[in-house]
């Protein structure tokens, strides 16, 4: 029997998008099934137009090339910068984008389940997300998790 | 290099991409056909090896020339 992923995406910044989908699309191609339930600021990653960012406010392990104390990190454009940047490094080392391995793991069979809770919670549109997306609850990712051979949150 | 049927470059792609971009070659392949893997991930040194015991697709051959890394991986029959 086919060996079981279950991940919990719960956030959803640019860099918090990287590791559910890039393991889910890995997973699948080594032969798991993977079920991805995306709970709080993971349900941006189901959007169908992704605007993630990064920020290095808050995040002092974020390798800047010049040192940036706080206090100067809550200008405006900052954040934009930040994303620019990370987003170039990206492209410049051939790291595919979040799209893209988004799109792999619809295509290979990804379960994408948005917790029904968290959408009620912050009146996300179900129109806004992505096609094939299913919903449900604590008890549904339980359900695939308790026999699951990897079982992760991010 | 020993024979094979079908390459692959991924030369300048990064993790995950080259074990994705075998996935589907492979996929496309008929079984005992061998495809010749061509990464400059690093990482793939240990990742082609782990794809290929998961997947059940013998890695027939692994070197390094130039400065990339060089698989023949062969389809199994699942």
């Amino acid at each position: 029997m086919a060996k079981k992923l279950a991940i919990i995406a719960s956030k959803g910044t640019l860099d918090g998008a990287y590791p559910p989908f890039l393991l889910a699309s890995t997973a699948v191609a080594l032969g798991f099934e993977v079920k991805i339930f995306f709970t709080f600021y993971g349900l941006q990653l189901l959007n169908k137009n992704l605007n993630l960012k990064v920020s290095p406010l808050g995040n002092p392990a974020m390798p800047m090339p010049v040192p940036v104390p706080s206090i100067v990190q809550v200008i405006p454009g900052l954040e934009w910068f930040a994303t620019w940047m990370m987003k170039r490094k990206l492209k410049q080392k051939g790291v595919a984008s979040v799209e893209q391995l988004r799109d792999i793991c619809v295509e290979t069979g990804v379960d994408l389940i948005a917790c029904q809770m968290t959408v009620d919670l912050f009146d996300f549109n179900e129109e806004d997300f992505i096609e094939g997306i299913s919903s449900g609850g604590a008890a549904t990712y339980l359900e695939f998790a308790g026999d699951a051979d990897v079982s992760l949150y991010i | 290099m020993s024979n094979f049927d079908v390459e692959l470059d991924t030369s300048g792609l990064n993790c995950p991409l080259p074990v994705l971009k075998a996935r589907k070659a492979l996929s496309e392949m008929s079984a005992g056909q061998r495809l010749h893997l061509i990464v400059t991930d690093a990482g793939a040194t240990q990742d082609i090896p782990a794809f290929s015991k998961m997947t059940g697709n013998p890695l027939l051959e692994s070197n390094e020339q130039q400065g990339k890394l060089h698989f023949i991986l062969e389809k199994g029959s699942e």
